[in-house]
């Protein structure tokens, strides 16, 4: 078992279309690195600086990093991981 | 003519050319209008300003339009109103209301916005234009839009009371009444706006549309004589609005038509939805989402987009946010309309009781001068005060009777 991660489209490019990608467990940091390793280029799409995009919300197993541990929320196998692109929408 | 060099992402700083697109494609941060101020600077003038017509495109440097202005040729320049009653209600010594109940042609701010977003959606080259909505934008773009030519969709949560939508449905736009909540309508308008050529007021000519809400700051500061205010409220929902009043000040100093500014801005939300002054209060720069729960519908947008930036304008100038109960907007409702004569909608009750707090726990200081932002008009959300106001005395048909309750009234007062 491994961390499964959500890929969105505009990132797919980067892991040859695939939308599911497997990882190491430990932080959300060191599984973007190792994900870069094997999909260069991805870590600097979602991070800069060792800090997620303001843009980009990471969420494990549906809550939102930010409310955890943030870049060094800790993730186990059998956890998943999604990469989903805020959409600077919104409303009114 | 024009004055824009470009998009520029606001996280990444990577730049596009000006396209109907509003999402940096390598790190998802929002496009923003980027102009060239040394040109604006050459171009504008107070005297030249102060020449045109009082709409919201005596500022048309300041505005992301190539040619000339197509949509709105009415809309803005509301009154700056002195509202000495208020003030000394309130305790304060100046106090003043930039009244956006009275915005032409349906009585809210978003026509500002709109009329600069349909503007460039001529000049893009689209024929149909779009909106997710409840209110004011839909009502804007509806009206803006029959009148520039436009075919409209607007898509509105299916559960919506038949009574907001009728202000939309007399300009006939085609209505899409979706199944499911705003949040449901908001996600299918996403998939729509990608596979439809339309111009989606706040999607993808959204860093257009947001422009629109700076007109509110530059009138504020020549309205009051070519100066900045010295502390400025405004109400908050995504948090564009607060933005884009504080960039207007600042292109203004840029420029060289303000000579000084110290303005502090100040953020009002309903506690029911207070994203943005939850993260001011704690000191934080995360903005965390809520599930909406306040009258004040205007505002009710529990993931605000341009929250991050919002809280940083107000740290950026010293100001501070507040946020207020349901029971504290319908006062302050009714206290603007029984001192100043003005009926705002729910959102302006957030922005006055928000200020009498701010004043009340000295961040807003009495002396200075304060302007307070009411940008809707009461009239359209008139079920918030349904057993709130005062009653009707009802009599007969004859003078004794109007005599008999004019004898209570009085010794009433």
């Amino acid at each position: 078992m491994a961390v499964k991660v959500r890929i969105p489209t505009p990132l797919q490019k980067l892991t040859q279309g695939k939308e599911e990608v497997d990882g190491p467990a430990g932080t959300i940091m060191a599984l973007v690195n190792e994900l870069d390793r094997q999909y260069p280029g991805l870590a600097e799409r979602v991070s800069e600086n060792g800090k997620i995009r303001r843009f980009v919300n990471i969420y494990v197993n549906d809550e939102d990093i930010r409310f955890l541990n943030a870049e060094e929320t800790s993730v186990k196998d059998g956890d998943e991981v999604s990469i989903v692109p805020a959409i600077a929408g919104g409303a009114w | 003519m024009g004055h824009v060099k470009g998009l520029k992402c606001r996280e990444c700083g990577r730049e596009y050319p000006v396209d109907p697109i509003y999402v940096c494609e390598f790190c998802f941060g929002p496009l923003e209008v980027a102009y060239d101020y040394k040109s604006i600077a050459k171009a504008v003038t107070r005297k030249k300003i102060e020449q045109r017509p009082e709409t919201l495109w005596r500022y048309r440097e300041l505005l992301p339009v190539d040619g000339e202005p197509q949509v709105g040729l009415s809309s803005g320049f509301t009154p700056l109103v002195k509202a000495d009653n208020l003030a000394r209600e309130i305790g304060i010594d100046e106090l003043y209301i930039k009244d956006d109940t009275v915005v032409h042609p349906t009585l809210s701010f978003k026509d500002r916005v709109v009329a600069v977003a349909l503007t460039k959606a001529k000049e893009f080259g689209f024929d149909t234009v779009a909106c997710a909505s409840t209110g004011n934008l839909a009502h804007s773009v509806s009206a803006h839009g029959a009148r520039a030519g436009f075919k409209r969709f607007i898509f509105i949560p299916a559960s919506l009371e038949a009574s907001k939508i009728v202000a939309s449905l007399v300009y006939e736009p085609n209505l899409i009444a979706v199944d499911g909540n705003y949040d449901d309508v908001n996600r299918l308008c996403s998939e729509v706006a990608n596979k439809y050529r339309w111009a989606f007021v706040n999607i993808n000519i959204r860093p257009f549309y947001a422009e629109g809400s700076k007109t509110i700051g530059f009138e504020i500061a020549e309205q009051l004589g070519w100066k900045a205010p010295d502390h400025i409220v405004v109400p908050c929902a995504s948090g564009s609005l607060l933005t884009k009043v504080w960039k207007a000040l600042k292109e203004f100093k840029q420029i060289g038509i303000l000579k000084e500014l110290e303005t502090k801005i100040f953020g009002a939300q309903a506690t029911g939805c207070g994203p943005i002054a939850t993260a001011v209060k704690s000191g934080t720069d995360v903005i965390r989402p809520v599930k909406p729960n306040t009258i004040a519908k205007s505002l009710a947008i529990g993931n605000p987009a341009d929250g991050f930036y919002a809280s940083q304008a107000i740290k950026e100038t010293g100001g501070y946010a507040e946020d207020v109960s349901d029971q504290e907007i319908i006062d302050a409702m009714k206290l603007l309309a029984r001192t100043e004569g003005i009926f705002a909608e729910t959102a302006g009750g957030v922005t006055l009781a928000s200020t009498i707090k701010l004043i009340r726990d000295g961040r807003i200081s009495r002396e200075g001068t304060t302007v307070i932002c009411i940008t809707g008009n009461g009239l359209k959300t008139q079920e918030a005060l349904q057993g709130h106001t005062v009653l009707p005395h009802h009599i007969k048909p004859s003078l004794a009777s109007f005599e008999d309750v004019l004898e209570k009234i009085n010794k009433a007062n």
